[in-house]
Order: structure tokens, then sequence, then C-alpha cells
């Protein structure tokens, strides 16, 4: 179930409270978070949408605890992290986050294999158990033929599909994507869709997902809009929103 | 290592950047050791000086002859076992660019001074008894291929500029491998015999060896005082003093020499920290992403370090393998000129230390670039 009220009583996967994040640009402040409330329980799949400029990749960021916001609070499986210390946050996120961002962000001296490796290069696994997951990470995929190719061998759609098996790799809590989908043509855009609702449907993953694309955003259960700092729910309201998800 | 592919693929990136920084490297380091092999030749006659030896010289200069006489007064001050006089010749042989040392010896006491040059005794005693003989060093003599037996003309530059002809009656070699095989030794008394009137009976300098090296301070104040107020005063020092005198006579040399090992230190710094600094920038966003997955900046600082530092050996390692090959052709090409070149185990590694010590440097300030980037400033540039 997820909420934007700031209501929810039960135990949520991600409990986000009062979110407030301000830049400040030559002595201009720029509030782009205002309060935001936001519950999102296991297995859930959350699309973002919103103007560009909206605040959506500053707070994918706070949510993988990779920027810390002005004020407010975010839980993730009852860990608080607006908290942590920088190491402390490092390596919460190497165990709870998965990221896949639009540009395909892969090593380009790294071979498939090597890339969705570096996750485990983290952990005590040891050679062979990280073989293992690398291997199935990319089964998962559909890349088990494709192990040994470097980025610049593959389609960008194959390309995105590594990031994914990076980011499932060490089964992290839950998975950040943004605009997973930006730098595709239809089809490969709908494969990782599939992809991605695979790994919801089948392997009960938390997904929450920035996108501009209508069609994309379809595809998960519930749709959010940030405007003016806060999420709300269902179809944007404002025709600035609608305008850029279409033009999208 | 778990993080060696990352590293090895990060080094490999681009391969004539770093077939460039290694090469600059390794050319920095054959620069490296020949100064310091330079350094080390200049310093070894201090170094092989016996400490039982004194040198007296004029006071006025070393150009300026002391009577023959001042031989028997030294010898008999308390605590001098042994004295002799040597004369600088200043000849060439066939060309001015084959230049070696050339000192007129006392034979009588030559080798009561200097055992450490060996000649065998059969040798020597055809020398002793030929007054237009001479001893060559063994590296001397094989630089130009003599032999025992051989007449050797030298033209004098100082003397009259004749030609003077010498009979090769032995070949001296040194107890230790690294000293002074480069000299040529002619017969004092020949040499009076022969050279203007103003000249005869003197000595270019005395050597004298003490019973005891104790002593050495006072033989010396003994000396400089019992010809105080003569005509030709003297200056007594220990032949370490001396030998570091001479050097300078080439002008400073150590100064000289380190002057050039800074100047490639920190050209060699730039040079790599711009490389490193260049190679942190353009992955800023790369490393973002391993950031954002849960790299802790010290591993990414670690990752740069390995990288610089992994020039800088394979550099290093080349330019001293380049170097163990090219110093012997180089110290046989400057013979006579330069005293030996010989490069030993801890000049290899001091280059060594050198190098890595220039990639930990120059790696450490991209590396804290690196390692104080955050993460969403990277990835937003992407
Ligand atoms: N480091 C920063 N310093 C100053 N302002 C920033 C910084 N990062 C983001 N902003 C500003 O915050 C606002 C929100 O940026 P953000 O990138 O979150 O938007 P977005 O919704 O992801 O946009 P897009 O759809 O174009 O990706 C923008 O006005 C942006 O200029
Ligand atoms: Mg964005």
């Amino acid at each position: 179930m997820i909420r934007v009220d700031g209501s929810s009583d039960s135990q949520s996967l991600i409990r986000v409270r009062g979110l407030n994040k301000t830049y400040s640009r030559g002595g201009e402040k720029i509030q782009v978070l205002q309060g935001l409330n936001l519950d999102v329980d296991k297995g859930d799949f959350v699309a973002f949408m919103g103007p560009s400029g909206s605040g959506k990749t500053t707070l994918l960021n706070l949510l993988g605890g990779l920027d810390v916001p002005s004020a407010g609070s975010i839980t993730v499986a009852g860990d608080e992290i607006t908290h942590m210390s920088g190491s402390k946050l490092t390596q919460w996120r190497a165990r709870h986050v998965g990221f896949i961002f639009q540009m395909y962000n892969l090593i380009p001296v790294l071979t498939a294999y090597q890339n969705v490796e570096l996750p485990l290069l983290l952990t005590k696994l040891s050679g062979s158990d990280r073989r293992k997951h690398v291997e199935t990470a990319l089964a998962v995929v559909g890349l088990a033929d494709r192990m040994q190719h470097y980025p610049r061998q593959l389609s960008g759609g194959q390309e995105q599909r590594v990031t994914i098996a990076r980011a499932i790799v060490s089964d992290p809590t839950f998975l950040l994507c943004d605009e997973p989908t930006g730098d595709l043509d239809r089809k490969s855009a709908d494969e990782i869709m599939a992809l991605i609702e695979e790994l919801v449907n089948r392997y009960g993953k938390t997904v929450l997902m920035v996108t501009h694309d209508p069609v994309v955003a379809a595809r998960a259960h519930t749709t959010l809009h940030l405007e003016k700092g806060l999420l709300v729910e269902g179809k944007g309201s404002s025709p600035q929103s609608v305008l850029a998800g279409g033009a999208a | 290592m778990k993080f060696r592919k990352l590293i090895f693929a990060n080094l490999f990136r681009k391969k004539v950047r770093l077939i460039l920084t290694v090469g600059s490297f390794a050319i920095a380091l054959v620069l490296f050791t020949f100064l310091a092999v330079v350094k080390s030749a200049f310093n070894r006659g201090v170094e092989l000086a016996g400490a039982d030896r004194l040198i007296v010289v004029d006071r006025v200069g070393l150009m300026n002859l002391m009577p023959i006489s001042y031989a028997d007064k030294i010898a008999a001050i308390p605590g001098v076992k042994a004295v002799t006089h040597d004369h600088w010749f200043g000849g060439v042989y066939q060309d001015e660019k084959n230049f070696f040392p050339q000192f007129v010896i006392d034979v009588e006491n030559h080798r009561k001074v200097y055992p450490e040059f060996v000649v065998p005794d059969d040798q020597w005693n055809n020398y002793v008894k030929d007054r237009q003989g001479a001893i060559a060093g063994a590296k001397l003599a094989e630089r130009f291929h003599w032999k025992v037996g051989d007449r050797i003309p030298i033209k004098t530059t100082l003397y009259g500029g004749a030609i003077w002809e010498f009979n090769l009656d032995g070949i001296y070699h040194t107890e230790k491998p690294d000293g002074d095989q480069g000299q040529f030794w002619l017969q004092w008394k020949y040499f009076d015999e022969n050279v203007p009137s103003v000249i005869k009976s003197t000595a270019g300098w005395y050597i004298l060896r003490l019973d005891n090296p104790d002593d050495a301070v006072r033989v010396a104040k003994a000396i400089d005082e019992k010809f105080a107020n003569s005509p030709h005063e003297t200056k007594t020092e220990t032949e370490s003093a001396f030998a570091a005198y001479f050097a300078k006579q080439f002008g400073n040399i150590e100064f000289l020499i380190l002057s050039i090992g800074g100047v490639v230190f920190f050209t060699l710094l730039l040079v790599t920290g711009n490389t490193m600094a260049i190679s942190v920038r353009e992955r800023t966003s790369e490393l973002g992403v391993l950031k954002a997955i849960g790299f802790t900046d010290r591993s990414v600082l670690f990752l740069v370090l390995a990288e610089s530092l992994a020039i800088a050996f394979f550099g290093g390692v080349l330019g001293l393998a380049l170097a163990i090959l090219a110093i012997p052709g180089i110290s046989a090409a400057v013979t006579g000129l330069l005293p030996p070149l010989l490069l030993s185990k801890p000049m290899l590694l001091l280059g060594l230390g050198f190098a890595i010590f220039v990639g930990a440097a120059s790696g450490l300030l991209p590396g804290i670039g690196a390692m104080r980037m955050r993460v969403v400033n990277a990835l937003r540039r992407a």
C-alpha cells in the first residue's frame, strides 16, 4: 500500500516524513522538497512523475542515501538513514539499495560479468559464490550468453539490462530507477519494463521509479506526481505535469 | 586481491597515455641512476681514502711546487711511517680526448704509502731499474690495449710540450674492485732530469702514512708549523678531505646533481600528477557509480593510488633495467674524464624507492579529490 499523507500507522518498508530539501545557489535558496511524506510497502512498484526540475532525482537520491535532506526523516526497514554518518550510509547503500540510472553507467573497461560482480566485491562472498550470483543475475536479465562482452559491444537495451543485473545481484531491499528507459527506443523500453515487472511480480522486489513516459508509468502499481515539493496521487492535476509527461 | 581486475582495467584504459607515463618514469629513472652513479663516482675518492694518510700541499695552491728537501723533514716528524711525493704530469696520449691522470711517482716510497695498489714484484723490479719505465692501471691498459713491453708516447702539456716515451713495465691492480685502476705512473728521477730548471728538485705534493690514524691532527699541525714562515708554507690534511677538495675543483658537482635531480623529481611529479588528475576527472561519473553501489571513500582513494603506484613501479623497474644496460657503456665512453661509474644495489633500491615515492605523491591529490567527490554531483555530470 502506497500513501502520501503521512498517516500510515502500519510499519511500512520505506517511511518518509516531512522531507525537505533546499539547495542554495549563489545565495539564493531553492526549496525543492517541502515536507514530503511517503509510505511504501514491500513488493510495491511506484512511479514518480513530474515536470523537469520538480525534484524527482533529488527525491531518489535522498531515498537511496546518496544525499542528505535539509529536514525530515527517512526510515527503511526500521533503520533511520537520515542520521547515519558517511561511511555507515555507504555500507547501508551497499546492502539495501540497487541503483538503475538513465545513462547505463557501466564501467566501460570491465566486461558485463565484471560489472555485475562489482557490488559483490564489497561482500565477504567467496569467488565461487560470487560467480554463482553473477551468473544467476545475468540469467534473470537474459544475458547469460553475453557475460564476456564489454559495454561497447552491447546495445543500449542490453547495457541497461546489465545495469539491472548489477542492481539485483546483491539482493537489495529495494530498487531505485531514474528514467531507466529514458535513452531507449520503444521496443527496448518495453523489454526493460517487462523485466522490471517480472522482478516485482515474480521475485517480490520493491521498485521506485522516475519516468517521464506515461506508458512506462502505467506499468507501475501506483503513479505519484511531484508538485510544489509534495507528492500527489493519481493523474496529475497541473497541466504542466501532463504536458511534460506527454511530451516524453 | 579482489580489486585487481578493476585496477588493471583502469590502467590499460588509455594505452598511449599509459606508455607515455610509464616512459617518463623510465627516462627519469635512467637519469636519476646516472646522476646517483656520477655523484658516487666523485665521492668514491673520499670513500676509498686511507684513514691513515695525510696530503701536504703548498698553502698557496695545488699548482705551487714544493722543494724536494721537504721529504726528509716530514719523515723526521714523530708518528710518520713513510713519505712519498707526486707530480701531476698532465700529458695526453695520441689525442686530446684520450685523457687519463699521469703521476710522477717516487719509486722508493710509493708502495709503502699506497699498499692497495698491487704490482707483481718482477714487474715492479723491472720498472725501478728502467728510468723510462711506466706502470699503468689495469683498466687503463685494457682501454688502450696496452701490454707489458709496449712503448707509449705521451705529449706533455705542462713541461715544454715535447713527446716523452715510456716503456710499459707493469700493470697494477687494486685490492678493491672499485678502486682507481686508471692511473699512469712514471719515475720522478727521469722526470727531474728532463724538466726545465725551475721545476727540478720539486714535488707537487707529499703523501705520508701515519703509524696511527688517531695521530692525524697532531702530525698535520706539526708539519704545517715546521714550514711556517718559510717561502713554501704547507697545508696538511687527511686524504679524504683532500679528495673532497679535489672533487670540488670540477665545480660544485654535488649542487649540480642535486639541482638536476630536483628538476627531474618535480617534472615527474607534475607529469604524473597531471595524468592522474585527468584520468580521475574523466572517470568522475564512474567513480560516482562505484560510490553509489557502496564503494567507500577510502577504497576509491585506494583505487587511484594503486593505479599511480603501478605506473611508478613498472616505469621505475623499466628505467632501472635500462640503466643497468646503459651505464657500463656510458662508463666506458667517459673513462678518464670521470671516475668509473658503478651501479650498486643500494642505488637501484634508492631509485625504486624514488619512483614509488613519486607515484604515491602524484596519486595522492587526485585520489583525495576522488575520495571527497560527492556522489550526487558526480552522477549529475554523467
Ligand atoms: N546540487 C545542486 N545545487 C543546486 N541546485 C540543484 C542541485 N541539484 C539539483 N538542483 C536543482 O533542484 C531542482 C530539482 O532537480 P532534480 O534534478 O531533482 O529535478 P528532476 O525532477 O529530476 O528533473 P529532470 O526531470 O530534468 O531530471 C532543479 O531546479 C535543480 O536545478
Ligand atoms: Mg532527474
